[in-house]
């Protein structure tokens, strides 16, 4: 059985009485502990693509099958039961600003009822992984971005997710950040087996950790595959970001290196 | 003229003051936070977006808000007769006063509570959160430094609707003042008491903002 598989998934927006087809006829198959890499060009329709996978966004047509599960079957309850299973982190954290960090950790499983100080012990134990123990009462606003997304990566593993969604985790981080965030994925991919996808833009992050990667253009997969089997457009994604068009493009080389070897 | 009895009548006026707003904010807040819940929630792009109940709130806020205060008084003067048994004195003036602050403070509560990051919602959801969680567990909670603020804003707005309704007979400081100064020409007594409305406003003024503060964690600090 496939962890997840996308079958004929179309998206359309209808937007005063214009319709945007943010994705038509994706087909797309991640195996477990894949890290499965979507890269694609801003507006390419990857944060609608990821978002599908856990069902924040309807498909208009099309199914997503979670472990033989297909998510348009469910009813409400069954869907969050599911959602459970599947986590996310985000490109700006989404942290609760009112809340401490290990709150903010604790946060899924007081959700699902777990007892505090089950959710407690559970929570300190995953600030170790992230090794943010030492933060655990301070407030989102007092940690450095790189800080923040540490503290949602293990939020989002409090609750034993089979698979971890990540929307531009990195994007909003520094080159040095992002190679941490991206070796620390890693580890807990190799050491619990968890299957990650994560949509970027940036062609270092695939190479940096990514064994499959499909490209998105315009709403379409062009190309899927292991990574040593994709013909990647190097140039044309390479270190793009909404403002910065490729600028810098030298400095950029020598960042993708730096992901690269720091990732190992 | 500054025997006991007139100190004993502003104490007392402090007191009814202090009552009527205290009460009056309290009980608007029982009725128009919840308020404020639905419309946030029914609203398009809310969680459970419901035009009909939606539109429904929205009209009976917009027309609270559009009765000048002291015309929503004396209009409701025979409800606040079957509720109280009277229709002047302080308790007779809570009535109008909740009446009249409940669509505001919905639209406060609307407002703050439309201020909170979808990010952090769209979090919640992702994690599996049912819309009642995301309510009472990430909305009211992210928004409380600045529902505490509108509070604060509510009561000084009651107090002086409250005050307002001295004019009425509403009793507390208001209706002090417009006995003594106005019908009485009593400038001295008008004064004190216009004096103590400043104080009492300042007091929940920077109790409040003072509370909201000590709230908020988004600052770094
Ligand atoms: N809620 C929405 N309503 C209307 N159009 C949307 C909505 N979400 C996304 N779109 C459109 O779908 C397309 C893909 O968006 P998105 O998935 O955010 O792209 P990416 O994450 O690759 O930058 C864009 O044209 C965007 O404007
Ligand atoms: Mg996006």
């Amino acid at each position: 059985m496939h962890e997840i598989e996308v079958k004929n998934l179309s998206k359309s927006f209808i937007e005063k009485d214009i319709r945007v087809d943010a994705l038509s006829n994706i087909n797309l198959t991640v195996e477990k502990s894949d890290i499965y890499g979507i890269i694609g060009m801003s507006g390419a329709g990857k944060s609608t693509l990821i978002r599908c996978f856990n069902y924040l966004e309807r498909p208009t047509s099309g199914q997503v099958i979670i472990n033989g599960k297909e998510l348009g079957q469910l009813n409400e309850n069954e869907l969050r039961a599911e959602r459970t299973k599947i986590a996310m982190i985000f490109q700006h954290f989404n942290l609760l600003q009112q809340k401490n960090v290990i709150d903010n950790v604790i946060f899924p499983l007081t959700i699902q009822g777990v007892k505090k100080s089950e959710a407690r012990a559970k929570a300190f134990e995953l600030l170790a992984t992230v090794g943010l123990e030492e933060k655990a009462n301070a407030y989102p606003s007092q940690l450095s971005g790189g800080q923040q997304q540490r503290v949602a990566i293990a939020r989002a593993l409090a609750s034993n997710p089979r698979i971890l969604l990540c929307d531009e985790a990195t994007s909003a981080l520094d080159p040095q950040t992002t190679a941490s965030i991206l070796s620390l994925l890693k580890r807990i991919n190799k050491e619990t087996g968890i299957t990650i996808v994560l949509i970027t833009h940036q062609m270092s992050v695939v190479k940096a950790i990514c064994n499959k990667v499909a490209v998105l253009e315009a709403g379409e997969l062009v190309e899927s595959g292991n990574i040593e089997d994709v013909n990647l457009p190097e140039d044309k994604y390479f270190w793009i970001d909404g403002d910065s068009h490729l600028k810098k493009r030298k400095d950029q080389v020598n960042n993708r290196k730096e992901v690269a070897d720091y990732v190992g | 003229m500054w025997d006991s009895t007139t100190i004993n009548m502003i104490l007392e006026g402090i007191l009814q003051t202090i009552y009527m707003t205290v009460t009056s904010t309290v009980l608007g807040y029982l009725l128009g936070l919840p308020m404020g819940v639905l419309l946030t929630i029914s609203d398009k792009n809310g969680l459970k977006p419901n035009p009909f109940l939606y539109k429904v709130l929205d009209a009976i806020s917009n027309i609270v808000r559009s009765i000048p205060f002291l015309i929503l008084l004396i209009l409701l003067i025979p409800f606040t007769r079957q509720i109280v048994g009277q229709s002047y004195g302080s308790t007779a003036t809570i009535v109008p006063l909740i009446i009249c602050s409940a669509p505001y403070i919905a639209r406060m509560v609307e407002a703050s509570l439309k201020e909170v990051d979808p990010g952090v919602i769209e979090a919640a959801k992702a994690m599996g959160a049912g819309n009642t969680q995301i309510v009472f567990k990430v909305l009211l909670v992210e928004a409380r430094t600045s529902l505490v603020t509108n509070a604060t804003i509510a009561l000084g707005s009651v107090l002086g609707y409250s005050a307002m309704a001295g004019t009425v007979g509403g009793g507390g400081l208001g209706d002090i003042a417009v006995r003594y100064g106005y019908y009485r020409y009593q400038t001295d007594i008008m004064l004190v008491t216009v004096v103590l409305l400043i104080v009492l406003f300042q007091i929940f003024q920077n109790s409040g903002m003072a509370v909201a503060k000590k709230l908020d964690h988004t600052k770094k600090s």
